[in-house]
């Protein structure tokens, strides 16, 4: 059974969907990227899906699990890539995936997860004694 | 059957003919139109048609012009019609065309067949019904050519109205002139996506002035084309609003609360330039 490969880049995580996503492919994914993230303590998680040029309601949902998921272990997402067509369809199938963090290269999308990562680390911080605002 | 054979023999025998007193008769109906079609052209194309009606006649077509025996003669009728179509020929001009050939036809089987009226009577009722048909069929695909131009137009006429410039280096601005509706967002929403890809840019500014009413479907396609984007990586911001429209959308209960909004297009073009972290400085200017 074919699986998509997951890439370990420093504290990042790049998966390139370079195939036709069908379900089982994205059930796969998803287990593996969770696993993963756990096993490396990925801080961030990069998904280029330049390639990917079909998309349905499963697949969006996907992406928007993976996010949701990934958040919860402490990793920022973002989606990089995305062809007009692909974008077009996901908002009018009603799934503008507002919680996912979306970029249009893969060069900017690193940007982001660097900006977020600063950010995170900014704001969270590593003094607990700093005041919250 | 013994009718068809009756007008092809008539047709083969005395074409020559025909063809002469049904130019004569063209000639005299498009008098003032000799501008748009030589009288090459149009000797040539009636040419063309007597020979294919006479096929057809002759293969027992019968009146159903619909049929395989008459496919030709309905090509050859509607490439002519298009051409006139395109040429400015009025529909009626466009007609005119085989209705004219019924007076040249009917004086001939007058001639053929005075010994026996009833048969006269019969064929030329006959004949005048499939000239009805070819007729109308020509006015049909006349029809159908105007249509593709309006079309095409119309088509031309959408890309024409949502043009994306480039503000700066990263900034692109959409201005969108006249109603936005469900086609329209569409060939918005895709020439925006393709040049967010071209040029990369981080920053769309919406600019909605030249909108004449916004209501809940404009204001959802509005959404829709910022969600887009969004999920391109790249930021929206909608301007342009006037006070009235600002009215409106509240009455209405639209939620725009997730994007920004701003009131003319430099407000909006400010914005995207400090988000991109550049600025405009003022310089003393010269003498």
């Amino acid at each position: 059974m074919d699986s998509i490969p997951i890439l370990k880049m420093g504290e990042f995580l790049l998966v390139s969907i370079q195939v036709d996503m069908h379900d089982r492919l994205a059930m796969t994914l998803q287990d593996d990227l969770t696993e993963r993230i756990v096993k490396t303590h990925a801080r961030g998680v990069l998904i280029d899906i330049s390639s990917l040029e079909i998309v349905d309601s499963f697949i969006g949902r996907m992406l928007a699990n993976i996010a949701a998921m990934s958040r919860i272990l402490d990793a920022q997402t973002v989606v990089v890539g995305m062809r007009p067509a692909v974008a077009i369809t996901l908002v009018e199938l009603g799934m503008p995936l507002d919680g996912v963090r979306t970029a249009l290269n893969v060069e900017r999308g690193m940007e982001l997860l660097h900006a977020a990562l600063a950010d995170g680390a900014a704001t969270t911080g590593e003094d607990p004694g700093a005041p919250a605002d | 059957m013994a009718m068809n054979h009756r007008i092809a023999t008539i047709l083969t025998k005395h074409g020559a003919d025909l063809l002469d007193k049904w130019m004569q008769r063209q000639l005299a109906n498009v008098a003032t139109r000799r501008d748009l079609i030589s009288d090459v052209d149009l000797k040539d194309e009636s040419r063309q048609f007597l020979e294919l009606f006479r096929e057809a006649v002759a293969d027992g077509g019968g009146d159903d012009v619909d049929g395989p025996s008459w496919r030709p003669l309905r090509d050859l009728l509607a490439s002519i019609s298009t051409a006139r179509a395109r040429k400015g020929f009025t529909p009626s001009e466009t007609a005119t065309f085989v209705f004219s050939l019924k007076e040249p036809l009917f004086a001939r089987l007058r001639t053929e067949l005075a010994a026996d009226p009833s048969i006269l009577a019969e064929d030329t009722i006959k004949a005048s019904v499939l000239l009805d048909k070819l007729g109308l069929y020509t006015t049909e695909v006349y029809q159908k050519g105007r249509e593709e131009v309006i079309a095409r137009q119309q088509q031309e006429m959408l890309e024409l109205s949502t043009p994306v410039v480039q503000l700066w280096d990263g900034i692109l601005a959409l201005p969108v002139i006249g109603t936005l509706d469900s086609a329209r967002t569409q060939v918005v929403m895709e020439n925006l996506l393709q040049r967010i890809v071209d040029t990369g840019a981080q920053i769309a500014v919406i600019d909605i002035t030249g909108v004449p009413t916004v209501d809940t479907l404009v204001a959802q396609h509005l959404l829709k084309t910022v969600a887009a984007a969004r999920l391109m990586g790249a930021d929206c911001i909608i301007s342009g609003i006037r006070p009235q429209i600002a009215q409106t959308i509240v009455h209405l209960g639209v939620e725009l609360t997730d994007v920004v909004t701003k009131a003319t297009l430099a407000d909006a073009f400010a914005v995207a330039l400090k988000r991109t972290g550049m600025g405009v400085v003022r310089t003393p200017a010269k003498a």
